[in-house]
This record gives structure tokens, sequence and C-alpha cells, in this order.
């Protein structure tokens, strides 16, 4: 079957509006899912969770929710390492207070608590804008940091100062702690992954998204045609943070299992998954997962490629990733400023028309 | 064309009678800094009629709709609207009150379609909560097609079928404008507020924007306060035309009576006044 | 009382090392509109390179020194060369994402030529107590600080010169306003670009250079210089002498909460406290100490 969307009338607005409007499109969407779903898990192995598709999941849920913020709202935000703490912290909490509870829950509320704090360090984007608001955001960044190395209860005074993942299950099956299995660990991650970026994907295409993009592109036409400033950037704050919140926990109960909050939530890793997303592409939702793809995957083929291929030294090769990882950056940018989904797009296009380009 | 809006059911409206004064200017004075953009200007605008305000470049044109519609506050001077002194507003509470707007120099969303850009304009007239806008199902489904209804119907009226998909950054500029004025008609507003709605068009966009501003006008019952340099639009349109200097009123009547008044004259010719 | 004012001046001189880092932004971002994220890492490159090559090549520290200029307006040239001339009319977001690259490739050429170890800058600078103010006042300060200090306000006094008496000076300030005023000078946008880079190399030398001196010159030199942004948001972007005074303030005012706030929430909050400072500052006054009033007007 040729990739065409002539002969595929839309009947009604609601299939217009569909997430892929091509059948084609869909057919692929889904066997990628089912593939994801029901075979990978029973060829998943330690190497494969704990390298690539945990991290793979994790970063690109952290990916989508900062996308939210940064490309549907258009606020710049430094904050996502120290998002990310609150969640992880968060989680930790909940499991050594309420060893009852069932893991969904506990990432939906650490989720919930992040987007609380989210929320009340968006709450000067109202007055500040653009790289004014992306230094205020370095301000959470340090200050949440500094707040989970300082005071103790937050990692019940453990001697190291680290937090570590008890045994906890779901649904019977053991979820987090040494002994847990890959496959639980990677369905629990694609899982809520899936799901959440549907519910992304409805709230972008729909009201809560429009004025989201309209604060963007044209903050004061936005107003004026009666979109509440304040409301619609803080609930853009506020979803934002919940999904950074959950790859947070995530990536320490399921993925880490032990956290050195200054290691694991430092600036860098706010850098890092913003350049996911801009890598990925500005505003798409596939995009933050292939920029997180892109972006996991590269050091892992640098690595193996210099260290086991070349044999550089470890600490060179380190050097030299930093040096690509810079240049990459640079080449994306100036190469395709709309990032990776955009790439994808024209392929697709081409695709559309050929074999016949005009 | 169907008229895609019943005025009488139109939301948010006051079901003011034809020729009531539907927003009343008293004495209002803005400045910035020592720049004094206008000075103690009153004037009324009555439901269903179109208002013009003319005059020339820096009269404060601009900045009388901005007041009007809550982006400036004036130091001194009232706002009365459907009656009613109102208290200093913000924009978005404006526009919840049924003033809506376009811009001099185009101020659509560019990262977002044409078709987003005026389903935007029906946010404040969309309810349904967060939880059934992640589900994207259901009632939220239902109301989201609705307003996709109007949408259309605001788009076959403003014959903008073809670029429905096409984000709005890529549309030729005439385009642009059309686009703005849809955005605004979908917020179904009870007094449009048009800022040079035809500058920089050629002659044929021109006249397609007078008829659309018409019809709106006639069809729907909205009031429109209309700025425009061309004099011959301003004559064909404008039921009243209010003249501003240096942020002063000069004129205030009938389209041909304020064209033949000498201050009107003095002011687009250029003559030398103290101020 | 004497603690009080080695405080207030052991902050000063720290904020002046603030103060150079953020200059370095205000210039660029004046003439080009570009937040560059990587002012930072120039300096620990710019440093790491001044070091490096006195301790490869044996030479003194004058000759070094002058190599590294010669780097630094290397890199500028490679920078306008490379990306910056790809990358005309983008929206400042691209722009600072590329600056953000840009600081990661500084940060890897660094590493692979000079190696990641920390580096002594012994360039013969003052070091230890001042022994002038230790008699007269019984007060403590580091010779070094005040030699920094100095170093600091002469490059300013020059920086002032340069802007103001000569022709590519103005040039530069014209940029800032107006890009076709630039062009009527008679300097292309890249040449001025170019120099500005250069400049602003020029001036993360110096800070690290100085910071090197007195801490070693290492990874963590970067990370100081994210402090410089409160600086700026306090200072506002495009100010020079908002620059200076913003690092003062945030100098000064981060040693004083050590001191008087820290041991009520448990220490060690000058990681944060500058941050937090500008961002109290932000909500009162939106466009920093010295920036313009920005009236939105549709
Ligand atoms: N935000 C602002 N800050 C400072 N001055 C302003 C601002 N907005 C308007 N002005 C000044 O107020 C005066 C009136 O401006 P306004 O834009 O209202 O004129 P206008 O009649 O719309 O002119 P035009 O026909 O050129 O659009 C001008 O002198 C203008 O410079
Ligand atoms: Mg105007």
């Amino acid at each position: 079957m040729l990739y065409r969307e002539a002969g595929q009338y839309k009947t009604s607005y609601q299939s217009d509006q569909a997430i892929f409007p091509i059948a084609q499109d869909r057919w692929v969407v889904w066997a990628f899912v089912a593939f994801a779903f029901l075979v990978v898990p029973f060829f998943v192995n330690d190497y494969w969770t704990n390298a690539v598709l945990l991290p793979l999941l994790i970063y690109g849920l952290a990916a989508l929710g900062l996308n939210i913020l940064v490309g549907y709202c258009g606020q710049i935000s430094l904050g996502t390492g120290g998002f990310m703490a609150v969640g992880a912290y968060a989680s930790y909490k909940l499991m050594t207070s309420f060893p009852e509870m069932n893991m969904i829950i506990v990432v939906l509320l650490s989720g919930g608590i992040t987007a609380a704090v989210g929320s009340l360090f968006g709450l000067p984007s109202l007055r500040i804008k653009g790289f004014y608001l992306a230094v205020a955001t370095l301000a959470a960044q340090f200050f949440l940091v500094w707040v989970f190395n300082k005071f103790g209860w937050f990692y019940n005074y453990s001697m190291t100062g680290q937090i570590t993942a008890p045994d906890r299950e779901v649904f019977g099956f053991l979820l987090t702690g040494p002994s847990a299995l890959p496959w639980v660990k990677y369905l629990f991650c694609l899982t809520l992954l899936a799901v959440f970026a549907l519910i992304a994907k409805n709230l972008v295409r729909g009201r809560l998204g429009r004025n989201w993009m309209a604060i963007r592109d044209m903050d004061i036409a936005a107003e004026l045609i009666g979109v509440r400033p304040l409301l619609t950037k803080l609930s853009a704050f506020a979803v934002s943070s919940f999904y950074i919140g959950m790859a947070g926990s995530l990536l320490f109960s399921v993925y880490l299992g032990a956290v050195e909050v200054g290691e694991v939530f430092g600036i860098n890793v706010s850098f890092l998954v913003l350049f996911m997303v801009i890598i990925g592409g500005l505003g798409s939702i596939v995009g933050s997962f292939l920029g997180a793809a892109f972006l996991v995957l590269l050091p892992i083929f640098l690595k193996n490629f210099m260290v086991d291929g070349l044999g550089m030294l470890p600490t060179m090769a380190k050097h030299v990733e930093i040096l690509l990882m810079g240049l990459l950056i640079i080449f994306f940018l100036i190469v395709e400023p709309h990032g990776l989904a955009r790439l994808w797009q024209i392929t697709k296009e081409k695709l559309r028309m050929w074999p016949f380009p005009y | 064309m169907s008229a895609f809006v019943e005025p009488a059911r139109m939301a948010g409206h006051s079901g003011m009678a034809k020729g009531e004064v539907l927003l009343r200017v008293d004495n209002v004075s803005l400045s910035f800094g020592g720049v004094k953009a206008i000075t103690n200007i009153s004037f009324d605008i009555v439901k269903g009629e179109v208002r013009a305000i003319i005059g020339p470049n820096g009269a404060g044109k601009t900045s009388m709709l901005n007041v009007i519609n809550g982006f400036y506050h004036p130091q001194e001077g009232t706002i009365a609207w459907r009656g009613k002194v109102r208290r200093k507003m913000k924009p978005y509470e404006a526009a919840s009150n049924g003033i809506a707007r376009t811009f001099q120099n185009v101020a659509l969303f560019k990262g977002m379609t044409t078709l987003d850009n005026i389903m935007t304009g029906r946010g404040l007239k969309m309810k349904k909560n967060f939880l059934w806008q992640c589900l994207h199902w259901g009632p939220a489904l239902t109301e989201e097609n609705e307003h996709r209804r109007k949408v259309e119907e605001i788009i076959d009226f403003l014959e903008i079928q073809a670029i429905r998909k096409t984000p709005v950054g890529r549309l030729p500029y005439g385009l642009q404008k059309r686009v703005e004025l849809a955005r605004a008609l979908a917020m179904e507003p009870e007094l449009l507020l048009l800022d040079e709605p035809m500058a920089g068009m050629n002659l044929e966009e021109k006249e397609d924007m007078s008829r659309f501003i018409l019809d709106v006008n006639q069809q729907f019952g909205t009031t429109i306060a209309l700025i425009e340099h061309d004099m011959g639009v301003v004559m064909d349109l404008s039921d009243r035309v209010v003249v501003l200097d240096y942020g002063r009123k000069i004129a205030d009547g009938p389209p041909d009576e304020v064209q033949a008044s000498q201050d009107v004259i003095d002011a687009y010719l250029g003559v030398p006044h103290e101020h | 009382m004497e603690f009080l004012i080695e405080t207030i001046l052991s902050g000063l001189m720290a904020g002046v090392m603030y103060s150079l880092v953020a200059l370095g932004f205000v210039l660029i971002f004046k003439a080009s509109g570009i937040f560059n994220f990587a002012q930072g890492v120039m300096c620990l490159f710019a440093a790491l390179t001044f070091a490096g090559i006195m301790e490869k090549t044996g030479l003194p520290w004058p000759i070094a020194f002058v190599m590294t200029i010669g780097v630094m307006v290397f890199v500028a040239w490679a920078v306008e060369r490379f990306v910056l001339r790809h990358l005309v009319n983008q929206e400042p977001i691209i722009l600072f994402m590329v600056t953000i690259g840009l600081a990661y490739v500084l940060e890897g050429v660094g590493d692979i030529l000079w190696g990641s170890d920390v580096k002594v800058l012994d360039i013969g600078l003052p070091s230890g107590a001042s022994d002038y103010m230790l008699d007269n006042f019984n007060i403590y300060v580091e010779k070094l600080e005040v030699f920094a200090a100095l170093i600091a306000a002469v490059l300013v006094g020059f920086l002032a010169i340069f802007f103001q008496k000569t022709r590519i000076g103005r040039a530069l300030r014209a940029v800032a306003d107006d890009h076709q005023a630039a062009l009527s000078v008679g300097i292309s946008l890249q040449t001025i670009w170019v120099i500005v880079w250069s400049v602003a190399g020029f001036v993360a030398l110096v800070a690290g250079t100085l910071w090197g001196a007195k801490s070693g010159v290492q990874f963590s030199l970067s990370l100081i210089a994210l402090k410089a942004l409160p600086v700026l948001i306090l200072g506002g972007f495009t100010s020079i002498p908002g620059a200076i005074v913003g690092g003062l303030i945030i100098g000064v005012g981060e040693k004083l909460a050590e001191i008087y706030v820290g041991p009520f929430v448990g220490g060690a909050i000058e990681n944060w406290f500058a941050y937090m400072l500008a961002l109290a500052f932000l909500l009162v006054r939106p466009q920093g100490l010295f920036g313009e009033r920005i009236i939105e007007r549709v």
C-alpha cells in the first residue's frame, strides 16, 4: 500500500482533528505500539532496559513535560533538574511513609506535588519574560537541590545523604529495588508514557493548548481576546511540572534505585532535557521522543565507538563526547531550527509525493 | 450564506436596543511619561452603529482603542460600558464583556494555523474543564465540534476556506488581516474594534473587507468602532465619525459634516497650530 | 564592626569577579542581542588555555597571555564564521541554545587540549593579607582581591574609552541600536561581531585569570560564572554600569546572607541566594536596575 492521503475524505470535524489523520500513519503507529507492548517485554534483559529503554522512556516523559512549557507555552525553564528532584524525593517520602501505597499512586502523587512546586516557581512568569524568566528558573534549580541536600527529613536522615528505593510492588509484581524484573520496569514506564503522551496530545489540540500557544506567539493579543495570562502560564507550569515530576519519580524509584541529589538532578540535567526538546522540535509531541531518543542513544553509540572501537581512554572519550554534543547541537540549530520533528514531517511529505515529486 | 449567529442569542450580549449608548468615554486623558497621547476626550458609541475614528498619524487613535479594551489605563476620565461606569479592568475582562479587537500591526498567533487562531477566539465560550480536555472525549469532544462548526461558518463567511490549515505566518498580509477579523468575530463580540483593517491592501482587497465589515454590522448587529485612513472607506461605511488630532477631539458627527469642517481640513493639511 | 566591614569588603571583591563575567555577557547582548550562555565557559577556556600554554611551553606569562588573546580572537572569528553567520535573523531562543552548544564545544576542546585536572595559575600576582589594612584598620583583606578590583576598574575604564572614543567602539554602540546604522559607519556586521566576541573573550580571559589565580583553574569556574546571570538580572542585560553595580550587590548580599541568615537555615545558601535575590528583585522591577522600562504596544 502506498503512502497516500488521496481518497481518504474526512467526513466529520472529529476525524479531521484526529491525531493521525492519514490511515497509513495510524497503522504504523498501532503496529509500533503493539510491538512495544506485546513483543518487546519478552525480549528485554537487564542491559537493554538499563542502558537504553528506561532512560529513553523516562527522559521522553521529562522532555514531553518541558516541551509543554517551552515549546507550547513559550516559557523557557532551566529548572527541570530541580523539579525532577522534587518528584524523586516526593516518591521517596511516599514510599517510605506509606509502604502499602500502589506505585502508580506514588508516581501520580509525586507528579502532583511537583506540579504544585512548579506552579509556585511559575508565578513570576506573569511579570518576567524571556531570558529573565530563564534565569529566574535557575533559582528553582539551585534552591531545590540545596533543600534536598540540607534537610535530613527529605532523605530520612540517612548517613550517606542518599535516598534508596525500597522494594515496592505494582499489582503483585516487584517494581523497585535490586531484584525487580526488567520487563516489569519496562512495561510500567511504557504504560505511563503512552497514557500521558495521549493526554498531552489531547491537551495541546484542545482549548488549553491553543491558549498556551497563543500566549507563546503573542501574549498581548492573547490577553485581548480573553486568554487569562496568569492562569494559562501557571497551568503550563503545573502540567509541565507534573510530567517532569513523574519522570523524576521514575528515574529514582524504577531506574536508578538510589540517588544523590546534586549528582543526578544538577543543572546538567536541566540542559540535557532542554536539548532534547530543542533537537526534537519545540512544540511537537513526537519531537520530544525523537529528541530524547537521540540524546540517550548518541552517547551510548559514541562511547561504544570511541572506547571499544578506537580504543580511546574513557576520560578522553568523555571529553570528545562533550565536544561532539556541542557541535551537534550547533549543527542542528543551523540546519533545522525546528528539530527532528520537522525533518520527519518533511520526509513524510516527500514520501507522499513519491514517486512523482511535482 | 447563512447568518452564523442569531444576534438575539449571542451570549454575553446585553440585549440593548439599537440606538442606546453602548459605550461612553468621558474626559479621558492618557499620557506616557511626558507624551500626552490623549487629552480630555469624550464621545460615545451607540449600539448598532459603525463609528469611525480618524485623524492624522500619531493622533491617538490606537491609544483610544487600547483604553477602551483595557490595555492602557487612562490617568483621568471614565468609561461607561452599557450605561455603567466600569472600574479599571484587565484586557481579558474587557474581552469577556464582549469587546473584540483587531490590530494595526497584525497580531496573529504566528505558529498556529488559521483554524487554530480562530478557534482560540472561541476560548471564552468553551466551558469544559481540564479533566475533560485531557480526555478529549465525550462532552469535551462535543463542545470542540460545536465550536468548530461555528468557526467553519465564519471561515465560509470570510471566504478563507482554502487556508484553513495553513500556519498564518506563511499567509500574505491581506489574508492575515482577514484571519484577524475572523478571530475577533469568533468571539461574537458586542463591540468590535478595528484598527486600520484595510491598511496596506489593494483596491480589490479593500472592497472585500468593506463588504465584510458592513455585513457584520448589518447581519449580526455588531457595533463597530473603526480606525481608517482611507476617507472614501470612512464615508461609505460609517454612521458617525470622531476626529482626533494631537490627542484632542476636533470634530464629531456624521461623515459629510465632519468632512466639511474647517478644523478637520486644517488638521489633515497640516496647518500649524499651537497645542 | 571590623568583622562586618571585612565581610562587606570580601563581598565587594567577589562581586567584582561576577561583574567581570557579566560584563562579557552585556557586551555581546548589546551588540547582537545574543544571550551568550557560553560566557562562563569562555572564562574557563581562556584560563585553561593560558595556564596550559605556560605549562606546556614554559614561556613567560606575558607571552602566554598575548598568545591566549590570539586564541580568543580566533574563537571569536570561528564563532562568527561557522555559527552566527548561518543564523542571521533567527529567533533569540535559537541563538541562546546555540551558545549553550558553544559552551559544550569550548569545554570539550579545552579538556581535550589541556586535560581536565585542576591547574594552578601562578603568574606572580600578589597574595596573602594586606599588611597595610591589617595594621592600620585591623581589617583582613586579601591582596589578590584588591588587585583584582583594581584590574577590573582599569578594564572598565578601558572599555568605556573604547566605546566612547574609538570609531569601532562607536560603530559597536550603533549596531546595538540599529543594524543599518552600523553599516553606514562603514564596518560590516560580520567584522563588528568578531570584534565584540573578541572583546568579550578578552574580558573572559581577565576574569578567568583572576579567578584561576585565586582558586585554581577547574571546571567549577564555569559554574561560578553562572552567578553572573543574577547579576545581569539586577543590572539589566544592556547596561555596563548595571553589570558592575549588580555584581557588587550580589557579591555583598551573598556574603552577608551567608553570615547573618545562613546559620538559621543550615548554611551553604550562597548556592542559590543570588538567584533568589535576583528573582525577588525582578518581581519589583522587571527591567533590572538600569534597564529601560518596557512599555508594550500593539
Ligand atoms: N506605549 C507607548 N509608549 C509611549 N508612547 C506611546 C505609546 N503608545 C502610543 N504612544 C504615543 O502616543 C501618541 C499617539 O499614538 P497612537 O498610536 O495612538 O497614534 P495613532 O493615531 O494610532 O497613529 P497612527 O495613525 O500612526 O496609527 C504618539 O505620539 C505615540 O508615540
Ligand atoms: Mg494607530
